[in-house]
């Protein structure tokens, strides 16, 4: 029965030394390895935490890499064919461009030779008219240099006169 | 849970190897001396071993006993403090000693019943103070180590006691108490190292039954009463007092049974543990006292084996009856300081 009564000494002795060992562990050995284990595991979490926060950049950067390269080959496929339209429509410009000259310069050309035709026409005309006229002076000149020859003629002429 | 016991199964294993050889030892050694003595008292040498005294034997032979100082004090004499030897004459008898008379461990003014009052450092008060100071050399040194090995890896002592530490936080108090754990955490791992250490050192030959005695287990769970009924909630009482949701008739048959349950929940703290120490101690020493009884080698031999099983159990114990305490500690905190709002949606 002795054995279930606690004695009141051991009761004050284990109260005594409890807090005591309580409070000195708490300050010595609790306190410093609560807040160790603490730190330990918010430093932990922190790396586990930056780790994923890179990888998420990381892969970010390389869909970001992906993206600008695939802008770039647009960029250079649009430069490109703006480019061919240029060139192709500089081409095409010219080539009117030189038609059109060449159209003129033919119709000027043609205009000149027209004039110049008439021109030499002309002159082939007034040339002609003075041979004719040297022609019948000394046509006249000889066959008029006799009285009968003239009066012949006068004859003519008053022939025709009468007939008209 | 699992992982919890296969822990401490492996732990006991490893002490039990090292202390199952000293236990039959020490067996058959006093079994050498006691031999041809008296008719054998088992049940005396049981309780003698289990229970409290002035004297610290460790064997028998003139230096075996540590007499262990007497504080006492009375209204009549005052206080008064001497050696435990003045109890015993040359021949181990049991004398007066000025004006006090020792009767089965307890202190009496000599010629009367009138009991002193005894603050003497009895065995378990000096394996009181024993276990007090190894927690302290040991604790120290980890929190020590805490600080040398700042953001290092935990090494030695530091990193065989962190995941005791971790799982007390992690699986006793923190689950138990709730978000405001860490208020009750350095009583919980004070609590729960004390109680271990306590009864792995009881276990040791020649050790007093410190956490088996049951002056040790009331204090601590009056500990865990009051800080229970200190940080006791609004909620808490109102439970106890006006249980919410009950019918009339049936709170007032309710409130005498709350009122019970108060008391109730740190006795079976305070019962458990002296119970499962003590029995465990009864145990081994009735298998010792079999071969004193049975006056037979065979029957020693047979028993060590015994003992030796029921070692590896008793390390089990220690270990179960650490976290137990700690648990219930840790849920009747957890009760007083939970948030009850919730409850009157629920009926």
């Amino acid at each position: 029965m002795d054995l279930l009564i606690p004695g009141e000494g051991l009761i004050i002795w284990q109260l005594i030394i409890f807090v005591l060992l309580f409070l000195l562990l708490s300050q010595l050995a609790w306190k410093p390895i609560i807040s160790s284990l603490k730190e330990r595991e918010r430093s932990i979490q922190d790396a586990l935490d930056t780790a994923e926060k890179a990888r998420l950049e990381m892969s970010q950067l390389r869909s970001d890499n992906e993206k600008l390269l695939k802008e770039a080959r647009e960029e250079r496929d649009r430069i490109l064919r703006e480019a061919r339209e240029v060139s192709n429509r500089m081409k095409d410009d010219a080539q009117a461009e030189a038609k059109k000259t060449a159209d003129r310069i033919i119709e000027d050309a043609k205009a000149a030779i027209n004039v110049e035709k008439q021109a030499a026409l002309k002159e082939v005309k007034i040339q002609v008219a003075m041979f004719s006229l040297d022609i019948a002076e000394k046509l006249m000149k000889k066959n008029l240099s006799s009285d009968k020859a003239q009066k012949d003629l006068v004859e003519s002429y008053v022939k025709d006169l009468k007939t008209n | 849970m699992t992982a919890f016991f296969n822990k401490i199964s492996r732990f006991s294993l490893l002490l039990t190897l090292l202390f199952a050889g000293v236990f039959s030892v020490d067996a058959k050694a006093s079994g050498d001396s006691d031999e041809p003595q008296e008719k054998f008292n088992a049940s005396e040498v049981i309780l003698h071993h289990v229970m409290d005294d002035h004297v610290w034997h460790l064997w028998d032979g003139h230096y075996g006993t540590i007499f262990l100082p007497v504080i006492v004090y009375s209204s009549e004499k005052g206080l008064d403090v001497f050696s435990s030897k003045n109890f015993y004459d040359e021949h181990h008898n049991i004398v007066d000693y000025n004006g006090y008379s020792l009767q089965h461990n307890k202190i009496y003014l000599a010629g009367t019943h009138d009991k002193v009052f005894d603050l003497s450092i009895t065995k378990n008060v000096a394996m009181l103070f024993i276990n007090a100071a190894l927690l302290l050399l040991v604790f120290t040194a980890v929190g020590k180590a805490y600080k040398k090995n700042a953001g290092k890896a935990p090494s030695g002592l530091q990193s065989f006691l962190e995941p005791i530490i971790l799982f007390v936080r992690d699986e006793v108090v923190k689950p138990n108490i709730g978000p405001r754990y860490e208020k009750f955490l350095p009583y919980m791992l004070t609590l729960f190292f004390f109680i271990l250490f306590g009864n792995l050192l009881g276990l040791l030959p020649g050790a007093a039954n410190l956490t088996g005695n049951i002056a040790v287990t009331f204090v601590l769970a009056i500990l865990t009463f009051i800080i229970t009924n200190v940080n006791g909630n609004k909620g808490y009482w109102s439970h106890i007092f006006w249980t919410p949701g009950v019918p009339l008739p049936l709170r007032i048959i309710i409130l005498p049974v709350e009122i019970i349950g108060i008391f109730t929940k740190p006795i079976s703290l305070m019962v458990r543990l002296f119970v499962a120490i003590t029995a465990g101690h009864i145990v081994i020493l009735s298998l010792i006292c079999l071969a004193f009884i049975f006056h037979s080698v065979w029957i020693g031999a047979g028993s060590s084996i015994m003992i030796l099983f029921i070692s590896l159990i008793e390390l089990l114990v220690a270990g179960i009856q650490a976290y137990v305490f700690t648990l219930f500690s840790s849920l009747y905190i957890g009760m007083a300081i939970a948030d009850h709002e919730h409850h009157d949606d629920h009926h």
